[in-house]
C-alpha cells in the first residue's frame, strides 16, 4: 500500500513538470494518456490495460511517459477527461472501455491534432483507430477444458451484459466444449453490471446449485473462484491470473496481454508511422495468453488446450467454423464455412446448448 | 459558565449566507490538511480540485455543463425540501425524462427542429413527472414514505434504462451494443451556444432559476410549500392542502428532473448507453441543502458543486488522488453546512454566573 | 430434490445475512425515533475496516483475526453513525440531508482506505463447525454458515425480546413514540437515542464485513452495491416489528437469488431487467400495503424523523 503512494507521488511529481512549464521543454518524452474504466486494482480489465501501460514504460523508459486516469464513469463527463488527458500534452489516448466510445470520437472531433485509439467498439475516425482481443479463442480453450473434464456435462457462463463481446466468449465456450463432449450444455446468467462481487458469488452459487461443475466468468472480480473454490469445482480465471484466490479450483486463467501492442503502437507514434486502424488480436500475436495451467489438470488435457492454442496461432483451428445451430435450430454457419469477422463483431445470437 | 441555545425570533440572514460559504472554506482546509497527512500533496490537491476550474478558462464549459443538470433539478428539490417532502428518487425521474424524450424523437424521426425540439422536451418533463406521480399517489392514498418509494424507483428505472437499449431501442447500426441510435441534427441541441463555452443546459438552468425565485419568493404557492413544511397545522387552517402540495411538489421536482435529463441527451451524447446515469439525482440533494433550499443558493451551489466533480478530475491526473475524493469533499461540505444549521436558528450564549447581589443595608 | 432445495437454501441464507444484520440495527434506530439513511455507508466502512483488520493480524492471530476484525468493523460503523448523531441529535440538523451525507461520505472514505487492499485476499470467515457437518451435504443447510449467519440469526430475536419484553427496550419505544413526553418524565432522551444509532451503527459495519469477509473475501469499491438501501426498505416494509423483519428480510433474499435462477435456468419469457427489477417492485408494492393499514398493522414510531428540541 505504502509502495503504491509513493509511485503514485512520484508520478504526479513527473506530471507536474509538464503542467507547468507546457513546451518549455525541447526533446520531451512522447506523451500517452490511458483512461480506464475501473480501478487499477482491480485485478481485472483495468488492471490488465494498466499492465500493458507499465510494460510499455518499461519497454520505451526515456522516449515514452504515459499517465491514467481510473474509476472514469462511461457517461458523457467522460469528453472532458479525455480532453484533459490531450491538454496536459498527451499525444496519443487509448480508452480501454467500449462505455467510451462515442465519448472518444467526440473529444477526437474537438482535437484533430491527438490520437486516439478506442479499445472494443467499432466507429472509427481520421485521427481514432480501434484495438479489441479476440478473447473468444481464450474462451475456446478452457471451454476444451471443460469439456475433456467435466462430469456432470453442465458447465456455467456468469456474464454481464448481453452484447457481442460476451455472446461470443459464451458461444466460443460452448462450440469447444461441444466438440469434445457433444451433449455439454452451458447455463448462462448475466449479472448486468461488470464488477458486483457479492453478486457474482450468489450467481456463481446459483450456476453450482443447478449443476455445473465448470464455471468461467465474464465479469471482473474474482469472487465466483472464490465460490468455486468453496464448492469444490473448476473455475477460469478472467484477465489475470487468479490462482492466488483459488488455488484448487483455478484451473487457468484467460489473460489480457495488452504490453505488446500498447509497446508497437508507441513505437509507431515515435517513427510517425501511425495510423488509424482497425485490429483485433488473439494468441497469434501475443495479446492472449493462458495462465499457467494447474497441477490437477490432467496431461491429456493439458495436450488438448495446447493443441487449440497452437491451432490458433498457427491458423488450423477455429472455433467458429460450420456446421453452427442456432438455440432454435436454424443453422447459422454451414458446414466447413469460417464465420467472417464482421459477423462475429455483432453476434447476438446463442448456439444450440447454451440455456439462457 | 455554561452554552446556552436560544430560539432566534426570525432565521439569521447573515448566518444564512455565511454559513455555506464557511463550509466550502472549513472543508478546503481541512481536505488540505487531512490529505497532506496521508501522504497526498494536500494544499495542490485542494487547488486543483476547488481553485483549477475556476481559474482555467478551459475548464468552465465543463463546470457549466455539469452544473446545469445539478442546478435543474436541485430547484425543484428545493421546493420539495422547503414542505419537508423528500424526494430521494430523482435520478430515476432524470432517466425517465431522457427516455421519454428520446422516445418522442423516435416517434417523429422526420420532424423538423421547430417541432422536435419543443416536443422532446415537454416529453421529458411528463415522463420525469410520471415517474414522480406514483409516489405521490403512494402517498396521498397509502400513506407510503415518499423517500422509500422514490428511491426504489430509482433501481427500477434504471433496469427501464437496461431494457430499452437493450430490446426496443437498440441502435440497428450499432453492432449490437446496448446503446439507442444517436439523435439526428435536427433533434439535438447544440452541445454550447456558438461562440460562447455556455452549454443550452446552463441557460436553462439560469431561467429556471429565476422563475423558481419569483415562484418562492413572491407567490402564494411559494408561501404555502414553505407553510405546509414548517407548520403542518397552521397550513391546515389556513387552507393549504398538504396532499395538494405533496403532489404538486412531487410533481415539478419530478418534471426538472426529467427537464434536466432529455436536456442532458439532446446536447451532449445525443444517445442514451448504460452509462447514462451520471447520478446528478443524488448530487442535486446535496446542491439544495448547500443552496439552503433557496434559488440562488442553489445556483450557486450547484455551480460549486460542478467545481468540485470537474476539480476532483483534474486533481485525479494531476495529484492521483483516487476517484472518491471528490465524494468525500462533497460529504463533507455537505456535513459543515448542516452542522452549521443551528447557527440559523439558534444564538449561542455564554451564560456568566451572575455575580451575587448583596441586599442593601436596611435603614434603621 | 432435497439437494435442490438445502441448495437453494443455503445460497438465500448468504444473500439475506447482510440486509438482515444491517437492518435489524436500523430498526432499533427508527424505534428510538431517528432516521438512519446513512447504512449503505456505514456498511462500506465496516467492510473495509473488517477486511483490513483480518488482513494486518491474520498472521499474527492466525484464527482470531476475523473475530476481532469482525468487531472492528463494528466499532467502525458505530464511529461513523456517530458523526450522523451528532449533527442530528445534538446540532438538530435535517435527518434527511445527515444521513445521505453520511452514505456518501461512507462510500467515498472506504474507497480511499481500500484503495491498497484491493488484489489482496484473506480466508473466508466461515463456519467453525467440524467439517463433518460443515461439509456434510444435508447438514451443512444447519451447520455450514459463517459465525455471522448465526449471529444475525440471535440478534433479530435478541432486539425483537428487548424491545418486547424489557423495560429498557419499553423506555427506548416510548421515546420514538412521544419524546416530549419521554422527556418530561425524566428519560434521557437524547443520550438513549446516541445509544440506539450507535448499535444500528455497529450493525452496519457488520453488515458489511459479511461481504468482504465471508460472501467474497476480499474488498472492492462499493462492493455493497446497494444493499443498505435495501435495508432501509426492509424496516419500513416489516411495519417496525422484529419477527416480521426476519420474515421480509428472507422474502427479500429469495426474490433476489430467483431473478439469478430464472435467469440460469433460461426462463427468457420475461426480460431479465424485470427480474431484477422484482425486489424493488415488490418492494413498493408492500410498503403500500404495509403503510395504508395505519396504526394497526405498522408500529412506527410517532416522532420518527423529527428532531428532538425540548423548550429549556
Amino acid at each position: 500500500m505504502i509502495t503504491r503512494r509513493t509511485l503514485m507521488k512520484t508520478a504526479a511529481a513527473g506530471l507536474t513538470l509538464p503542467v507547468l512549464g507546457r513546451g518549455a521543454f525541447a526533446a520531451e518524452p512522447l506523451k500517452i494518456g490511458f483512461v480506464y474504466p475501473g480501478p487499477v486494482g482491480d485485478y481485472g480489465w483495468s488492471w490488465a490495460h494498466n499492465k500493458g501501460r507499465l510494460a510499455m514504460d518499461e519497454a520505451l523508459k526515456g522516449q515514452v511517459v504515459s499517465s491514467y486516469v481510473e474509476n472514469v464513469k462511461e457517461d458523457a463527463s467522460a469528453i472532458p477527461i479525455i480532453k484533459d488527458l490531450a491538454q496536459q500534452g498527451n499525444k496519443l489516448i487509448f480508452t480501454a472501455s467500449f462505455g467510451f466510445m462515442d465519448q472518444t470520437i467526440e473529444a477526437a472531433k474537438q482535437l484533430p491534432d491527438t490520437k486516439f485509439e478506442h479499445c472494443a467498439g467499432y466507429k472509427k475516425a481520421d485521427n481514432v483507430g480501434l484495438y479489441n482481443e479476440r478473447f473468444y479463442q481464450g474462451r475456446s480453450v478452457v471451454g476444451t477444458i471443460a469439456g475433456h473434464m467435466s462430469k456432470t456435462g453442465v458447465i456455467g457462463y456468469l456474464g454481464s451484459f448481453k452484447i457481442p463481446e460476451v455472446v461470443m466468449g459464451v458461444n466460443a465456450f460452448t462450440l469447444s466444449a461441444q466438440a469434445v463432449n457433444p451433449k455439454i450444455t452451458t447455463k448462462l446468467v448475466m449479472i448486468d453490471s461488470w464488477f458486483d462481487p457479492a453478486k457474482e458469488a450468489s450467481a456463481a452459487e446459483t450456476l453450482a446449485n443447478l449443476g455445473c461443475d465448470f464455471i468461467t466468468t465474464h465479469t471482473d472480480s474474482p469472487a465466483a473462484l472464490q465460490v468455486c473454490e468453496k464448492r469444490k469445482i473448476y473455475g477460469f480465471g478472467q484477465g489475470a491470473d487468479m490462482s492466488r484466490f483459488a488455488p484448487h479450483a483455478h484451473l487457468t486463467a484467460i489473460e489480457d496481454n495488452w504490453g505488446p501492442y500498447y509497446i508497437s503502437r508507441a513505437k509507431a507514434m515515435l517513427d510517425g508511422t501511425w495510423k488509424p486502424d482497425d485490429v483485433w488480436m488473439g494468441f497469434k500475436e501475443g495479446c492472449v495468453e493462458m495462465a499457467p495451467y494447474n497441477k490437477a489438470m490432467p496431461d491429456d488435457v493439458k495436450a488438448a488446450a495446447d493443441k487449440i492454442i497452437a491451432g490458433w496461432k498457427d491458423g488450423s483451428y477455429d472455433v467458429f467454423t460450420g456446421e453452427i445451430k442456432d438455440q432454435s435450430g436454424a443453422v447459422k454457419v454451414p458446414k466447413g464455412e469460417h464465420m467472417k469477422d464482421a459477423d462475429i463483431a455483432v453476434m447476438d445470437w446463442y448456439v444450440q446448448g447454451v440455456q439462457s | 459558565m455554561r452554552i446556552r441555545l436560544e430560539k432566534r425570533l426570525t432565521p439569521s440572514r447573515f448566518m444564512q449566507v455565511a454559513t455555506p460559504v464557511a463550509s466550502v472554506l472549513l472543508t478546503m482546509l481541512l481536505g488540505a490538511i487531512i490529505f497532506q497527512l496521508i501522504g497526498f500533496d494536500g494544499p495542490r490537491a485542494i487547488y486543483e480540485t476547488f481553485v483549477t476550474p475556476i481559474v482555467a478558462p478551459y475548464k468552465w464549459q465543463d463546470v457549466l455543463t455539469k452544473a446545469a443538470p445539478l442546478i435543474i433539478i436541485a430547484l425543484g428539490l428545493s421546493l420539495g425540501n422547503q414542505a419537508k417532502i423528500w424526494n430521494i428518487g430523482a435520478e430515476g425521474q432524470y432517466i425517465l425524462g431522457a427516455i421519454a424524450g428520446a422516445g418522442a424523437a423516435y416517434a417523429a424521426p422526420g420532424a423538423p427542429s421547430l417541432v422536435a425540439i419543443p416536443t422532446m422536451i415537454a416529453a421529458g418533463i411528463v415522463g420525469g413527472m410520471v415517474w414522480a406521480a406514483a409516489p405521490a399517489f403512494l402517498k396521498t392514498r397509502f400513506h407510503v414514505s415518499e423517500v422509500l418509494s422514490t428511491l426504489m424507483l430509482v433501481y427500477v428505472a434504471l433496469q427501464v434504462l437496461n431494457y430499452m437499449v437493450d430490446v426496443p431501442w437498440k441502435d440497428p447500426n450499432g453492432h449490437n451494443f446496448p446503446q439507442t441510435a444517436p439523435l439526428t441534427p435536427a433533434q439535438s441541441l447544440p452541445r454550447v451556444l456558438p461562440g460562447t463555452v455556455i452549454p443550452p443546459g446552463f441557460v436553462v438552468a439560469i431561467a429556471a432559476t429565476l422563475i423558481f425565485w419569483v415562484l418562492t419568493a413572491r407567490s402564494v404557492y411559494g408561501f404555502s410549500v414553505r407553510t405546509v413544511g414548517a407548520a403542518p397545522d397552521a397550513a391546515r387552517y389556513g387552507g393549504f392542502d398538504a396532499s395538494r402540495t405533496v403532489w404538486s411538489t412531487l410533481m415539478i421536482s419530478g418534471g426538472m428532473a426529467g427537464l434536466a435529463g432529455v436536456i442532458e441527451v439532446m446536447s451532449q451524447l445525443r444517445l442514451i448507453n448504460l452509462g447514462f446515469p451520471s447520478g446528478y439525482g443524488f448530487t442535486a440533494i446535496i446542491v439544495s441543502f448547500l443552496g439552503r433550499l433557496h434559488p440562488v443558493g442553489v445556483f450557486l451551489a450547484g455551480l460549486i458543486l460542478a467545481v468540485t466533480y470537474v476539480g476532483g478530475q483534474v486533481a485525479q491526473t494531476v495529484v492521483h488522488v483516487p476517484e472518491a475524493t471528490a465524494g468525500i469533499f462533497q460529504a463533507t461540505m455537505l456535513f459543515f453546512i448542516l452542522a452549521s444549521d443551528i447557527l440559523v436558528r439558534y444564538r449561542v450564549r455564554v451564560i456568566r454566573d451572575a455575580p451575587r447581589v448583596q441586599p442593601a443595608e436596611a435603614v434603621a | 430434490m432435497l439437494t435442490f432445495i438445502i441448495d437453494a437454501l443455503v445460497t438465500v441464507v448468504g444473500v439475506t445475512t447482510p440486509i438482515l444484520l444491517a437492518a435489524t440495527g436500523e430498526l432499533v434506530v427508527e424505534k428510538s425515533g431517528v432516521l438512519n439513511l446513512g447504512v449503505e455507508g456505514m456498511m462500506l466502512v465496516g467492510a473495509v475496516t473488517g477486511f483490513a483488520v483480518s488482513l494486518t493480524y491474520g498472521d499474527n492471530l492466525g484464527a482470531f483475526a476475523p473475530w476481532l476484525g469482525v468487531l472492528c468493523a463494528a466499532l467502525a460503523g458505530a464511529a461513523s453513525s456517530m458523526l450522523f448523531a451528532a449533527l442530528v441529535l445534538t446540532l438538530g440538523s435535517n435527518q434527511v440531508a445527515t444521513g445521505l451525507a453520511l452514505t456518501i461520505f461512507g462510500i467515498g472514505l472506504s474507497s480511499l482506505i481500500g484503495s491498497g487492499y484491493v488484489g489482496t485476499i484473506i480466508p473466508a470467515f466461515d463456519s467453525l463447525f467440524p467439517d463433518s457437518l460443515a461439509g456434510d451435504p444435508m447438514w451443512r443447510v444447519v451447520f455450514g454458515y459463517s459465525p455471522l449467519v448465526y449471529f444475525a440469526l440471535i440478534m433479530v430475536f435478541a432486539v425483537g425480546w428487548f424491545l418486547n419484553r424489557t423495560r429498557a427496550g419499553l423506555i427506548l419505544r416510548a421515546v420514538g413514540e412521544n419524546d416530549i413526553s419521554a422527556h418530561s418524565i425524566g428519560y434521557p432522551v437524547i443520550p438513549i437515542r446516541y445509544a440506539a444509532i450507535a448499535f444500528g451503527g455497529a450493525m452496519a459495519g457488520i453488515g458489511g464485513c459479511y461481504f468482504s469477509m465471508v460472501m467474497t473475501p476480499m474488498w472492492a469499491e462499493q462492493m455493497t452495491a446497494g444493499r443498505g438501501w435495501i435495508a432501509l426498505a426492509l424496516v419500513v416494509f416489516s411495519g417496525w416489528r422484529a419477527g416480521r423483519l426476519l420474515a421480509g428480510a428472507y422474502f427479500f433474499g429469495v426474490l433476489m437469488t430467483l431473478e439469478l435462477y430464472a435467469k440460469a435456468s433460461g426462463f427468457s419469457f420475461l426480460p431479465s431487467q424485470f427480474w431484477a427489477a422484482m425486489p424493488y417492485i415488490m418492494a413498493v408494492v408492500v410498503l403500500a400495503v404495509i403503510s395504508s393499514r395505519g396504526v394497526a398493522g405498522s408500529e412506527a414510531p410517532a416522532c420518527l424523523g423529527r428532531p428532538f428540541m425540548p423548550t429549556n
